[in-house]
């Protein structure tokens, strides 16, 4: 599914990214954890194809298709999606619009017409039911006064209704409480499958008592310095990662 | 002949053909005089520094229309909000066309300035009202009373409401290689009154127009009055919008302002607070490329304590095109407890593209919330990351993200048909491909 080889990326003069490598296989969950700053967040981005990181070194390869100078909007309609960290409010349009705009947007690329209106509710429904989320909810501008809860929730709303092959969920458990956490999780695991794969990039270990990963990686400064299974994450809740940084400069 | 020695030497012209012995005769004679002395404002005055009017004195405008033009309603029916039922005051090249019109004097006046001029039963209200409240130092102003002779006038008497929202059209049919146009509204609401009023400019050719309008509006003890200025007129119309509102205690008046197109458009809306609790909002949404330009000059005077303001204008210039906003609020020494709030953000698309924004504060009270934020910037980067992400081409990302900006300012449009328009027309002008309907 997703290949990277010894990946570099900065922003500006910055490097952030030293080397990664990691093969996710369709199928799989793999959790990324790692101390703040140590580059998961760029390691998101950088997937999903932000223009302000500069790819210096390596390769990102998309079930066998490298994705060099490839558009976000394009990664998108090849399945990549990105929950992020902080959602954009965008004022004006509501969700259930910019749901529509999206998958538009995606079946336009592909040569497809749009879906019919009639598709996009039952849709719509039938996603925003999974998760729990209130019919008055969709009409409202998007993101704008939500909570930090209902803007996650939102997310996996929207990677729900774009059903992509490699979802990249960047701190989705941050800002949540125990029951959002549940209902987010939950609906993360409906979704998952055999055909696509699932990368959760989380500070904690709470999350992975949910979304139960295969693999577990550690990043610190810019490279992944251990992998493992999920007793990995055990550990590192418990010992915290200084451990960890110490091993690598041994 | 220059534009000015033109309008001077026409005012006796005009004066023969209205009544001389009229009351407002003195008042047209003293604006004039103004004019002469004034002449049209330059580039040196502070109020005029970044919108220049040399080009439009340079065409020779016609001020008198030699013929009536007749216009078909289904040809013009696009231009007004046919979705509803609506009174109507239409003119076209300058001239009353009753045909377009649909007035009442049913429990409220929504008819002609002429006929508020000329009949008796006017008379009171004419001589309490008429130029009161417009500037008598402003030769814009002044040059518009001298030749005030048509325009809306409405009259609200106290505790009614019209049935349905207003309408004020100006149509010009290009019968004229060049038309000066300048129409005169009064508009009043007694006490507990309430109205809507939605105003248009719309040359139908590509022959020049300009107009230069004055607006008068009058908002008694506890009234509330809506204005929408639609300003979507082709790059040959000109227009110079000087509207005053005198407001009572407790009353409300909302102006939007909605300028979507036009060679040159400068909108001077200046707001007197001459009461207690008082709410003044002023709102707009300025969309304009190629070499247009657009200049809001706000002014609002809290001459009394307890009262309110609010200010919200978003520009997006494309290509060539030029803005200004320059917001003057004054808070007189006993206008205690007064909140005065301004915003005036702005995007600009090209390189090419300018704006001008300048907040003008002159605060006299000790105890006052004034507040006031002016930004001029490109689209968030990382909104535009985000809504690429879904799949949305970084073009149509960008129409996006611009569309939810303006669109933030309708929120408080009162009429849903309006917003729906106004929503339309701001997502046509930035290509937006909106997969849904509004």
């Amino acid at each position: 599914m997703l290949k990277i080889n010894n990946l570099h990326a900065r922003v500006e003069d910055k490097e952030i990214l030293k080397g990664i490598n990691l093969t996710v296989n369709a199928g799989e969950v793999h959790a990324i954890m790692g101390p703040n700053g140590s580059g998961k967040s760029t390691l998101a981005a950088v997937i999903a194809g932000k223009e302000e990181f500069e790819v210096t070194e390596g390769e990102v390869f998309l079930e066998g298709e490298n994705l060099e100078d490839t558009s976000p909007e394009d990664r998108a309609h090849k399945g990549i999606f990105l929950s992020f960290q902080y959602p954009v409010e965008i004022p004006g349009v509501s969700v259930t619009n910019f749901m529509k705009t999206a998958i538009n947007e995606s079946r336009k690329a592909k040569g497809l017409e749009d879906m019919p209106a009639k598709d996009m509710l039952k849709l719509i429904r039938e996603k925003s039911e999974m998760l729990e989320i209130d019919r008055k909810f969709l009409s409202r501008s998007l993101n704008e006064g939500f909570s930090g809860g209902e803007k996650k929730r939102n997310e996996i709303f929207q990677m729900a209704m774009l059903e992509p092959k490699l979802a990249i969920l960047d701190e989705t458990d941050s800002g949540l409480d125990i029951d959002a956490l549940r209902i987010v999780a939950n609906g993360v695991n409906k979704l998952k499958s055999k055909d696509n794969a699932v990368i959760v990039i989380t500070h904690y270990q709470r999350l992975l008592e949910y979304i139960v990963p295969d693999f577990v990686h550690v990043l610190h400064n810019g490279k992944i310095v251990k992998s493992g299974t999920k007793d990995l994450a055990l550990e590192l809740e418990e010992k915290g990662y200084d451990w960890l940084k110490q091993e690598t400069v041994i | 002949m220059d534009l000015k020695e033109k309008l001077v030497s026409s005012f006796l012209a005009f004066e023969n053909g209205v009544d001389v012995d009229h009351p407002v005769h003195d008042i047209r004679s003293e604006a004039i005089k103004n004019f002469e002395t004034k002449g049209f404002p330059t580039k040196k005055e502070e109020a005029w520094k970044y919108t220049s009017l040399n080009t439009l004195q340079k065409i020779d405008f016609s001020i008198f229309p030699k013929k009536e033009s007749m216009l078909e309603y289904r040809d013009v029916k696009k231009y007004f909000l046919h979705e509803i039922d609506t009174f109507k005051i239409v003119f076209v090249d300058g001239v009353y066309s009753s045909f377009l019109s649909e007035t009442t004097h049913d429990g409220v006046d929504v008819c002609l300035m002429s006929s508020a001029l000329n009949k008796p039963m006017y008379k009171q209200i004419i001589d309490v009202y008429f130029n009161k409240i417009a500037s008598k130092d402003d030769s814009l102003t002044s040059l518009n009373t001298a030749f005030s002779k048509e325009g809306a006038y409405i009259y609200i008497p106290k505790n009614k409401i019209p049935k349905k929202p207003i309408e004020i059209v100006h149509f010009s049919t290009g019968n004229e290689a060049a038309l000066l146009l300048q129409p005169r509204n009064l508009i009043i609401a007694e006490e507990n009154a309430e109205m809507q009023i939605i105003e248009r400019h719309q040359s139908l050719t590509a022959n020049e127009v300009f107009t230069n309008s004055v607006t008068e509006i009058f908002a008694a003890k506890n009234s509330n009055v809506d204005y929408y200025k639609v300003q979507n007129d082709l790059t040959t119309a000109s227009l110079i919008d000087n509207t005053y509102i005198d407001q009572k205690d407790g009353s409300v008046v909302n102006v939007h302002t909605f300028s979507f197109g036009g060679k040159l458009t400068r909108n001077n809306l200046n707001f007197y607070q001459n009461g207690e609790r008082i709410d003044s909002t002023m709102k707009g949404v300025t969309i304009i490329e190629e070499k247009q330009h657009v200049d809001h000059h706000t002014l609002v005077h809290h001459i009394q304590p307890n009262c309110e303001s609010h200010q919200d204008y978003k520009g997006i210039y494309g290509e060539n095109a030029t803005g200004v906003f320059n917001g003057k609020i004054i808070v007189d020494k006993i206008a205690q407890k007064t909140n005065a709030f301004q915003q005036n953000n702005n995007i600009l698309v090209s390189d090419k593209a300018t704006i001008n924004t300048k907040p003008q504060l002159e605060i006299f009270a000790d105890d006052v919330k004034c507040s006031h934020g002016c930004t001029i910037g490109q689209l968030d980067e990382e909104a535009l990351f985000y809504l690429q992400s879904r799949g949305i081409p970084k073009k149509e990302a960008r129409a996006l993200l611009m569309y939810a900006f303006a669109n933030n300012v309708l929120e408080s449009v009162r009429i849903p048909e309006l917003k729906v328009r106004i929503n339309k027309l701001i997502a046509n002008k930035l290509g937006v491909r909106l997969g849904f309907d509004l």
